[in-house]
């Protein structure tokens, strides 16, 4: 059993019950014991949190974990080792794998070797199609029962209407959601950035926008029409966050993440070639980074997850229409959606809420608070730290980041796990 | 002389952009010093002895390749040709790796053609030595652009405030972009002609007019710039076959005579007889096609020299 800690005079920010106060949180028998002002220690390790943010610990709904089958990427010992750092509890990974999780037995896998790991939890997604092809139904039941938390063909888009539709109805008999990859993909075919003026005067293939908005607006309209839900990955367009908002109001269960390079960068990154600022979905324009923006500040937008898409170094230097898609996130995360916070944009609460509370929520996910006999699921952060992005620092295998050199405010110094500290650098 | 090549030495030559109207104007005048050069019984002069000039060709090219080449040893550099059939490419070699591998034999001048955007950009960054941009994908082929220039240049006697019109495939050139980017530093009007699907979406971006009729394209143009259409364009569903796009787009003797007499008439070649230009308007009297391809060598001459610093050798 792990030792009791005593989280001492830090800023508790818990959405899920409303608090945004200086207090104590008490962690004991690996959930939480106590949330109060001036709690006893009675021998429980001290942490020393003035002046910081305690938080149920973040969880991303979208990672890349690259085991089984490109481990030179990424492991899953790496992957959840570079959440814990950027202040994650749990990712919840893609089934692109070599093999695919569409089936059990992968997902046995991921999770034997996600438990060995002291980092952050590992839940995985499971696939909604055999190998992603779209076409025939995955064993939903099977990898359910072995422990996926939400289907998806991620990476690609179920382009065949009549097997979503299919697939949303079968999943809602597990209650898993179906998390679309919004794309079509006779529109982006062989395009490399976001298509508009930029891209007009690069000569670089263009992805529209529309194919992002015509697939969300189609899939939601199929999530309203069986009344089943469904969550849009990696939001991009101004587009498909006004399909959303619209949707929200008709009370439609559509449910959307924005990764934070879709609010933090625009097309014109791309002048310079950089293959780091290819990904899919591409950066968009300003009015889009704005609609983004807009909807994470008024609630369209549910949750920040990172799309953590980590690549070995010599491929993304290969010639950009070589070089593939993504890039990481989980170590920038807290640093990028800080800068909203900075802006004025919203305020810490609203940032818990869409870094843990909505995540936990939208897949039914252990975590995302501080309640009494809550997994002890926590992070402590520094919202005034100063510090300069160095991807050769990250614990992430992946050091394909377009903000290398950026400098940033805020980040993550200790990260407790099922009450077991993971992630504490600076010896708090 | 003495003060552009000073500027020039161990530059890349990547987009347009990378120059003033000063520099181009320095290029031109140097080139049709190089131009003489050419029309001797003796075409080589030692400017470039001992230096060595490296052409790596990434995609099937003629004109290109071959104008770089005559230009190198013109200039009595040393030039080797690498395309992409005979290197470590099909081994499966990175484009990283080849040109760390060219770049350690020590050339004074890497020509990269290349159909990925940026490639001889990112080249241009590890190399060590001078990249000249041979054209990448839809992006850029600037000694195209200022070949180009030289060639209506010698024919009006200035480059400023033109009227010119491009007809064809601007989606995919690179150029057009080129081609616009250095009519426009000069003050030009530039009008692009095209079916909208050979548009690029956002071409406003590219500070152009826009029209879909050819008559209206030509019409009081100084110069006709005429694009290469492909029959991979159709197979992607860009328009319906080679004999409609003719029909609407080719420049005919009909056509032209909505231009103004004085019209100057190009195209970067390969040309399509009787698709985007007839043949007997590409013989013609307005016809410069083949001047331009005089022009290459001229101005990739005076690039090579310029770049490789040849003067103080």
């Amino acid at each position: 059993m792990s030792e009791a800690i005593l989280i001492q005079n830090g800023r508790v920010i818990d959405p899920s019950r409303g608090i945004d106060a200086v207090q104590d949180v008490l962690v004991k028998d690996g959930v939480i014991a106590a949330v109060g002002k001036n709690l006893a220690a009675n021998g429980a390790k001290t942490v020393d949190a003035k002046g910081l943010v305690v938080s149920p610990g973040f969880i991303d709904l979208h990672v890349h974990l690259r085991e089984p089958g490109f481990e030179y990427k990424e492991t899953i010992a790496t992957g959840s080792m570079a959440a814990a750092a950027g202040g994650f509890t749990a990712v919840c990974c893609m089934a692109n794998t070599k093999p695919v999780n569409d089936n059990a037995s992968v997902t046995r896998f991921i999770l034997e070797k996600a438990a060995a790991v002291n980092g952050a939890r590992v839940h995985p997604i499971g696939a909604i199609t055999k190998g992603l092809k779209g076409e025939e139904l995955a064993e939903i039941g099977e990898m359910k029962k072995a422990g996926v938390v939400a289907l998806s063909d991620d990476g690609r888009c179920v382009m065949d209407a009549r097997v979503l539709r299919h697939a949303m109805d079968y999943a809602a008999m597990f209650g898993l959601t179906i998390v679309e990859h919004c794309e079509d993909e006779h529109l982006v075919k062989g395009g490399i950035m976001n298509e508009g003026e930029t891209s007009a005067r690069l000569g670089i293939k263009g992805m529209p926008a529309i194919a992002e908005d015509v697939i969300a607006r189609r899939d939601i309209d199929i999530a309203a029409y069986l009344k089943r839900p469904v969550h849009i990955a990696h939001i991009s367009t101004l587009g498909a966050v006004e399909s959303v908002r619209a949707a929200k109001a008709l009370g439609t269960a559509v449910t959307c993440e924005a990764a934070p390079h879709h609010f933090s960068l625009t097309e014109k990154s791309l002048e310079t070639f950089d293959a780091n600022c290819k990904m899919n979905p591409p950066l968009r324009t300003a009015d889009d980074v704005a609609a983004v923006k807009e909807g994470l500040r008024d609630g369209t937008i549910d949750c920040i997850a990172t799309d953590h898409a980590p690549h070995a170094t010599w491929e993304k230097e290969l010639e950009i229409d070589q070089a593939p898609y993504g890039i990481v996130g989980l170590e920038t995360a807290l640093g990028l959606s800080m800068r909203l916070v900075r802006e004025g944009l919203f305020g810490l609460p609203r940032l818990v809420e869409l870094l843990s509370t909505n995540p936990a929520r939208i897949f039914s996910l252990p975590g995302g608070t501080l309640k009494e006999g809550a997994p002890a699921d926590v992070c402590i952060f520094d919202t005034e730290k100063k510090w300069t992005v160095d991807p050769a620092e990250f614990v992430s295998l992946g050091k394909n980041s377009p903000f290398a050199g950026w400098e940033l405010f805020g980040k993550n110094c200790l990260t407790i796990v099922g009450g077991r500290i993971v992630y504490n650098p600076s010896n708090l | 002389m003495e003060t552009v090549e000073k500027k020039f030495r161990g530059r890349h030559l990547l987009q347009i952009a990378d120059l003033t109207a000063d520099e181009i104007m320095g290029l031109l005048n140097t080139a049709y010093k190089f131009k003489d050069v050419s029309e001797r019984e003796i075409k080589k002069v030692p400017t470039l002895r001992g230096k060595t000039i490296v052409n790596l060709f990434y995609e099937p090219s003629t004109r290109t390749r071959t104008s770089f080449e005559i230009a190198g040893k013109r200039l009595s550099a040393d030039v080797i040709n690498i395309s992409t059939s005979s290197s470590s490419v099909s081994k499966g070699e990175t484009f990283k790796d080849t040109v760390l591998n060219i770049a350690a034999m020590k050339p004074d001048a890497i020509v990269v053609r290349h159909g990925s955007p940026g490639a001889p950009a990112y080249a241009a960054r590890i190399a060590g030595c001078s990249v000249i941009n041979g054209g990448d994908g839809a992006n850029a082929h600037p000694t195209q652009a200022l070949l180009d220039l030289m060639t209506i240049h010698e024919k009006k006697g200035t480059v400023e405030n033109l009227k010119a019109a491009i007809v064809g495939d601007i989606l995919h050139s690179r150029v057009a972009r080129s081609n616009i980017n250095a009519l426009k530093m000069f003050g030009a009007e530039v009008t692009v002609c095209a079916p909208p699907t050979l548009l690029p979406h956002g071409v406003k971006a590219l500070g152009v007019k826009v029209t879909h009729d050819i008559r209206e394209a030509v019409a009081d143009k100084d110069v006709v710039m005429m694009l290469r259409i492909q029959t991979e364009r159709m197979q992607q569903g860009l328009f319906p076959s080679l004999r409609e796009y003719s029909e609407h787009f080719c420049l005919s003797a009909k056509v032209l005579k909505s231009a103004r007499p004085d019209v100057l008439i190009m195209h970067p070649g390969p040309i399509n007889r009787g698709v985007e230009i007839a043949s007997d308007v590409a013989d013609g009297p307005y016809s410069l096609i083949l001047s331009q391809v005089t022009h290459g060598v001229a101005m990739r001459m005076a690039v090579l020299y310029l770049l490789c610093g040849g003067a103080e050798s």
